[in-house]
């Protein structure tokens, strides 16, 4: 504070606050009444609000307010409204021939199925499966976008996959299979010559004078599952070895633990947790991602 | 320090204003101005536009819903958003330009909130009488008289104010359709929403808001002070020639200056122009034309409050002739602007001509990068979006361009042909395939260009794309 007066104060100059510092006045222009008004305004609005709309944090949960306003229950509201506008099409898709479903045939189900299969996907599957569907290569979560299919690739094998799972115990019907571990049973040496054979009928760099002994020991052990020419059983979910998608990995190291200890993928049903519609749509939605038959 | 002992009071009522009506060039100007942009706002959505069957026949309509601008025979859709912006830039620009020559005369002539309280002002004016009657019947008790000319008042300016959000509504939406479904109860919630707010903002602003907007709410007349310099032309008062002001026909050593406060009686903003530039000061005017009145009357020349730049006042007090409007309006800075707003312009109007009819866009799909089929080719996803702009319905060939030999495969085993109607966009999953002996399956990336050409026309349009092969990882 100095007590030096602004000598540069203009006779028309409104009034200062009276404060000075360093010569510096501050020039008193009131704030208009009415916008403090509108101040007191939105402070009783803001009790109000707090009042009539969810909003005081409590142990558990808030306020619930007096209108008793809730955003769960605006989703929950929307989600019947459209449950309700999709009934017809989820009853026709449960009574519907599924390879009929077409974009040229019926667009309307066939693009509700994609929507919802899509969503049912990304929910359930897609931990396993993966959120592009492209399964998770080598380690036995099977890409659902190439066309090698274990265990069928029509839309009702999809179908039958999806509803009842592979190999689990809790489904009666599920798609069981069960290769044989071999270790014990070959020898090292007649394993390192089955696996040189799987080498070479897939293409692949292989020992030749190990993988043409390797095709009797295939003959006498593998064929009977993956069939003579290697090309696999799909009522057996036997995997073709003469083509270029390995579940568990290609390569030698792979090969030899697969014959040694045999592999068990396990797939859940999914006809208990999930309704027929969901399911078929499901089954669509997988069908239509580029590997479909 | 201040000399009282009471505390200074932090807050202020708010001071009525009862500005006098008066004539001259700039309120004929104001009244010019506010017939056509009021007439703009309130007919354009009345004007049909012919495009065809299954779309719409209302010339400007902005179409939420199907996410289309119709401007006449214009057309713009969503990813030619750019015209919009590029708009939005000429609007800013142009607000340079004008308030770089002439100060703010974007509020003094046609900002909103200006016009409508001239306009509300008007109408006060017609019910209650001019300045004096309308200081007489403040001043005046609530007797049935004061109640019958309030009220008569405040029912016409609702009426105005309904009118104004009501006119908004029918861009968005189908206007015959929409007034019907409005005045049977039918239309949406979001409309009857919009008219009630607009109603409500227009009442409170142009009927007892006014100028407190323009002070205290609008950021504006901070903004365009940044944008004046000390030739920018403002709403001056000439000092030099008009003090000593004084009353009384003695004028030995007075100005031109009556001090019959002409200029403060008709001013919107309630303040007094010969105190110098003020912020408040919109630069409507007004106050001009009422001086020159008096000039007329006593004989003097006009110009005592006029159109002045910050240089005219050292100018003319050194005794220079005045500096002609022009040279301050034109000069460099203006010159860039401008030059550079008609560039835009220009190439809003180019680009309107030059554009294609049908559009392409191609999303490539890249969770999975790939895929490795049995045989072990590698397969890329797009997913491409065909735009068909035309007014008819069209049939569209998707190809694929590259060095490489790639093949390409629409999801459903269809053809390469698909339809897309009129005006209408289509998506459409689309998978390239390389061989395993094609270069592209091994390579890291390929580059490769989609094209789609309609049929029976030449109109093509492309699309360069990625294609990610097994690389060298
Ligand atoms: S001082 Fe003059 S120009 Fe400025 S707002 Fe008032 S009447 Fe309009
Ligand atoms: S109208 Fe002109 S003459 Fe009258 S007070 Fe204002 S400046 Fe002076």
């Amino acid at each position: 504070m100095t007590d030096q007066e602004n000598s540069n104060l203009q006779p028309d100059d409104p009034e200062t606050t009276g404060h000075s510092w360093d010569g510096i006045q501050e020039f008193n222009n009131p704030l208009p009444r009415w916008w403090l008004w509108c101040l007191y305004a939105s402070i009783v609005w803001a009790v109000l609000y707090t009042v009539a709309y969810p909003a005081w944090p409590m142990i558990s949960g808030a306020t619930p307010g007096l209108l008793g306003y809730s955003t769960r229950a605006e989703v929950a509201e929307e989600i019947d409204r459209y449950d309700a506008l999709n009934a017809d099409l989820r009853t026709q898709l449960t009574e519907v021939n599924l390879a009929e479903v077409t974009q040229e045939a019926m667009p309307d189900l066939y693009n509700f199925s994609i929507q919802s299969g899509g969503a049912t996907f990304a929910t359930w599957c897609s931990q396993c499966h993966g959120r592009g569907a492209n399964g998770v290569q080598a380690s036995g979560y099977p890409s659902l976008l190439d066309d090698d299919w274990l265990w069928g690739g029509t839309v009702d094998d999809i179908h039958l996959t999806i509803a009842h799972g592979i190999r689990n115990e809790e489904d009666p019907d599920a798609r069981w299979s069960e290769m044989t571990a071999f270790e014990g049973i070959l020898s090292d040496e007649e394993i390192s010559q089955v696996v040189n054979y799987v080498l070479a009928v897939s293409d692949q760099e292989a020992d030749t004078s190990l993988a043409a002994a390797g095709e009797t020991v295939f003959l006498d052990n593998c064929a009977a599952c993956h069939g003579d020419d290697a090309m696999g059983d799909r009522y057996l979910g036997a995997p073709n070895l003469t083509d270029r998608i390995w579940l568990y990995g290609g390569s030698p190291e792979a090969i030899e633990e697969t014959v040694r200890h045999s592999r068990f993928g396990v797939m859940p049903p999914w006809s208990g947790r999930l309704s027929e519609a969901e399911v078929r749509a499901t089954a669509i939605y997988v069908h239509s991602r580029g590997g479909g038959e | 320090m201040s000399s009282s002992d009471a505390p200074p009071k932090l807050y202020a009522a708010q001071e009525p204003i009862f500005p006098k009506k008066v004539k001259g060039t700039f309120r004929n100007l104001k009244w010019v101005i506010m017939f056509v942009t009021l007439g703009i706002y309130y007919i354009t959505p009345w004007i049909r536009w012919d495009r065809g069957p299954s779309l719409p026949d209302q010339a400007v309509l902005v179409d939420l819903a199907g996410r289309r601008f119709f401007f006449f025979w214009i057309e713009i859709w969503p990813h030619e958003f750019y015209f919009v912006a590029g708009l939005l830039i000429m609007a800013g620009l142009g607000l340079f330009l004008f308030t770089s020559a002439l100060g703010r005369v974007w509020c003094g002539y046609t900002c909103p909130q200006t016009v409508w309280t001239d306009l509300f002002y008007t109408v006060e004016r017609w019910i209650e009488g001019d300045r004096n009657a309308r200081l007489r019947l403040w001043k005046s008790k609530w007797d049935f008289r004061k109640w019958r000319l309030r009220i008569t008042k405040w029912i016409v300016w609702l009426l105005i104010a309904v009118a104004t959000g009501g006119a908004w509504v029918f861009y968005f939406a189908d206007a015959p359709t929409l007034l019907w479904d409005l005045l049977t109860g039918q239309a949406a919630f979001v409309a009857y929403a919009t008219v009630g707010v607009l109603t409500a903002t227009t009442f409170l602003f142009g009927g007892f808001a006014r100028e407190q907007i323009c002070i205290y709410a609008c950021p504006w007349p901070r903004i365009q002070a940044a944008m004046m310099d000390e030739h920018s032309l403002t709403v001056a008062y000439r000092d030099w020639r008009g003090e000593d002001r004084g009353k009384g026909k003695d004028r030995e050593g007075l100005g031109d200056c009556i001090d019959c406060n002409a200029c403060v009686n008709v001013c919107p903003m309630g303040i007094d122009i010969r105190d110098g530039q003020q912020m408040e000061c919109i630069t409507c005017a007004l106050c001009i034309d009422a001086c020159d009145e008096i000039m007329d009357k006593t004989g003097r020349e006009r110009g005592l409050i006029d159109y002045l730049a910050l240089t005219d006042e050292a100018n003319e007090r050194a005794g220079n002739p005045k500096v002609p409007v022009m040279r301050h309006i034109l000069r460099p800075r203006t010159l860039i602007y401008t030059a550079l707003w008609s560039l835009i312009g220009v190439g809003l109007v180019v680009a309107l001509f030059i554009r294609s009819e049908i559009g392409l866009t191609v999303a490539p799909i890249r969770n999975p990068q790939y895929v490795i089929l049995s045989d072990g080719s590698i397969r890329n996803t797009y997913d491409i979006r065909i735009r068909n702009m035309t007014q008819g319905d069209a049939v569209f060939r998707i190809g694929l361009t590259s060095d490489e030999i790639l093949r390409v495969d629409l999801e459903g085993g269809q053809d390469l042909m698909v339809d897309v109607p009129a005006d209408e966009t289509l998506l459409q999953r689309v998978y390239v395939i390389a061989r395993p002996d094609d270069p592209a399956a091994t390579a890291d990336r390929t580059e490769l260009r989609f094209w789609v050409e309609e049929f029976g026309t030449n109109e093509r349009a492309y699309q360069s794309q990625s294609f990610i092969g097994q690389g060298t990882q």
